[in-house]
């Protein structure tokens, strides 16, 4: 590993006169940037000005008209977005760092890690810990008068929504365990075939799709007509294959039947997760220990489950809490299947709309706290594993 | 993988061998076969229905199309036709695209600058404001849309793309930041020092020896916070709305779930112009996604 160096430059050299312009260039990019992207007619402007900076009046015209190609006007503007958001950061971070660096070595050395770390806990601080106290103290206020009240957390303990947080229960029970077993049994079964790359591809595959195009892929298993029509959702086909009557099964809530199908949909994209990861753990257990266990005649089965899951325990405690962490914020799914209703509600759902359809901020806020507070032990865990390591050194 | 493959059957003799072994084997052979087909039956229907016309798809399964797949008149490209163009998808992604790289860019460039200095730089506040950076992990969006929301309307942010990349920088970072440290940090200790002893500045090492080095953990989160973005449907929900000009695939998909509930022809074809970038993407760069999980989700 060769280091590129440069001797130390003392005294003026052209460089450190082109820096102050720098600078300015990188703050001027970033503001014009800025000020394009936050109007919402910026793109068209944008694409004005280029016209008339090519000499064609008409067409700039058009194009600050709204008349003019909306796609090219989009493009200028993403274009715009990625000079100014990756190229003006860059020349901003670089060129305040080398400003810093003019300074006597002590208050050079004081300024220059908040150079590098003030943008992200900016970002940090507006956009989670700010609106996150907000939320918390929101959730104890009257919606109308904001003065201090309980009713929206008395509201949790209603029968409406204690049966949306059963059903999260559901969700985290059924959807992280049947995810992480399905996870394991499958990476113990494809460790041991010649195929396994090819076949883990079939499984980890349902990760690169979106939950949105996940329920309508699924919405179109579970389609339902009734009986005497041809039945061409993959379910009612199987189900009335068997000479049963066919079931509308995304509005069939008996024994939560809805909420299990939902649940599905779940366990299908993240047992790929579970699998790649439990997988992983499973080849790091060294052959001499299972060798070892064959030598003093245990069986596979027996290998499996006192050698194997015990040695890779540490991996499905990260793999139950990571899939856990994400049902238990589950959304998409419940949306775009049956909007909460026909007992399938959860709280991210509910979230969602009382705060952006119903406008019941305090509730809203509420909902969003408990969330927060079934995240609060692995929060909780996380920092104590970081205390361990340390940071740095 | 070989190595406990062969311990399969470790005590026959050798001219024999492969028949126990054929018989132990051969049922896990085709149990694995069956679970892949079982799971990419679902989105191999989605596909095979989505080049289906509008009329056969509602008359007979879309199995039953592969049973006679040379018959005139089985497959057709008009829903993806209708689709994009009638139907604004071709809209929705170009939207998408304007929207998910600068939210993928721009995080990882301010996360590696943080990261760096997190790990190589001792200055006071350190290791509580990484504490910070590590107990935002897990803290739901749930918590800030509301907020951010009203600030957003105050700025007149709102439903601009603007608003929306910033959101998605901000919700992307402790993950950046955490990955990318736990990577930089693990770089050799000697590498800074003789960088220091030549008198390289921090910005010096950063792009010279820190970013260079780091490309596959830089590589793993592109596309983790690509296919995230990509797939997104609540933050643009919230921040970007539903009107057409603006909105990206999946909000334009759970539109036309809600206009054309049962014209499958369309939802399906629909569906498929959603997935077909995060697809590509992960299937090209499998090796570097699957890299990006491991050191998400196992401590070191």
């Amino acid at each position: 590993m060769t280091v590129r160096t440069e001797s130390p430059k003392r005294g003026i050299s052209p460089s450190t006169l082109l820096l102050p312009l720098g600078a300015v260039l990188g703050i001027v990019v970033v503001v014009v940037g800025l000020s394009f992207l936050a109007d919402k007619h910026g793109a068209q402007n944008l694409l004005g000005a280029i016209y008339d900076l090519l000499g064609n009046p008409t067409a700039a015209t058009a194009a600050r008209n709204g008349v003019a190609d909306q796609v090219l006007a989009k493009l200028v503007l993403a274009a715009v977005a990625l000079v100014s958001g990756v190229g003006g950061i860059w020349l901003m971070y670089s060129t305040v760092a080398q400003l810093v660096s003019l300074f006597r070595p002590n208050i050079r050395d004081r300024i220059m890690p908040w150079v590098f770390v003030v943008p992200a806990l900016a970002l940090l601080l507006g956009w989670l810990v700010y609106p996150g106290v907000v939320t918390i103290i929101r959730s104890f206020g009257d919606d109308t008068t904001q003065a201090f009240t309980l009713r929206n957390w008395l509201d949790i303990f209603k029968p409406d929504t204690l049966g949306i947080l059963f059903n999260n229960f559901l969700w985290l029970v059924v959807g992280t365990g049947g995810a992480v077993i399905l996870g394991l049994v499958i990476a113990a079964m494809f460790d041991r075939v010649k195929f396994e790359a090819l076949s883990k591809t079939f499984v980890f595959l349902p990760l690169a799709i979106s939950l949105v195009g996940a329920s309508l892929i699924w919405r179109f298993i579970y389609t339902w007509r009734p009986a005497g029509q041809p039945q061409y959702g993959l379910l009612n086909a199987v189900w009335t294959a068997f000479g049963n009557k066919p079931i509308d099964w995304i509005h069939f809530d008996d024994f939560h039947t809805n909420t299990f199908l939902l649940i599905v949909i779940f366990i299908w994209l993240q047992t790929g997760f579970a699998m790649v990861v439990l997988s992983a753990a499973i080849k790091g257990v060294s052959t001499e220990v299972l060798e070892a266990a064959r030598l003093d005649g245990a069986n596979e089965r027996q290998i499996f489950f006192k050698v194997i899951v015990p040695i890779i325990k540490g991996s499905i405690l990260a793999v139950i809490t990571t899939i856990a962490i994400a049902d238990l914020k589950i959304f998409d799914i419940v949306y775009v299947m049956t909007g909460g209703s026909f007992n399938t509600n959860v709280v991210a759902n509910q979230m969602y709309l009382q705060a952006f359809q119903f406008l019941q901020d305090g509730h809203a806020a509420a909902l969003a706290t408990v969330l927060f507070l079934a995240v609060l032990p692995v929060m909780y865990f996380n920092l104590r594993n970081l205390r361990e390591q340390g940071v740095g050194r | 993988m070989t190595a406990q493959g062969k311990a399969v059957a470790p005590n026959v003799g050798p001219r024999t061998a492969w028949i126990p072994w054929l018989m132990r084997s051969l049922p896990l052979r085709v149990a694995v076969v069956l679970i892949c087909i079982l799971w990419s039956l679902p989105t191999f229907g989605l596909f095979i229905s989505s080049f289906r016309p509008a009329q056969q798809i509602t008359t007979t399964g879309w199995w039953e199309a592969l049973l006679s797949p040379f018959q005139a008149g089985q497959w057709t490209l008009q829903n993806y036709q209708q689709v994009l163009a009638g139907e604004g998808m071709g809209n929705a992604f170009i939207n998408s695209l304007i929207v998910t790289l600068p939210s993928t860019v721009i995080p990882i460039t301010i996360a590696a600058f943080a990261a760096y200095a997190f790990a190589w730089i001792r200055f006071p506040g350190r290791g509580i404001l990484f504490a910070i950076v590590v107990g935002l992990l897990v803290v739901p969006i749930q918590m800030s849309l509301v907020p951010v929301l009203r600030v957003y309307s105050g700025l007149g942010l709102n439903g601009t793309f603007l608003g929306i990349w910033l959101a998605h920088t901000a919700f992307g970072l402790p993950l950046a930041i955490f990955l990318l440290y736990n990577y930089i940090s693990q770089l050799p200790r000697d590498l800074f020092e003789s960088a220091a002893i030549d008198g390289a500045s921090h910005y010096q090492v950063f792009t010279q020896i820190v970013v260079p080095l780091s490309i596959p953990a830089i590589g793993a989160f592109t596309i983790f916070q690509f296919l995230w973005v990509w797939n997104d449907l609540l933050v643009a929900l919230v921040f970007l709305g539903v009107n057409t000009s603006s909105q990206v695939l999946p909000v334009g998909l759970y539109q036309l779930i809600g206009s054309h509930g049962e014209a499958w022809h369309v939802l399906t074809a629909g569906a498929f112009v959603t997935m077909i970038v995060p697809l590509l993407v992960f299937l090209a760069l499998q090796r570097a996604f699957i890299r990006g999980i491991l050191a998400g989700s196992v401590k070191s």
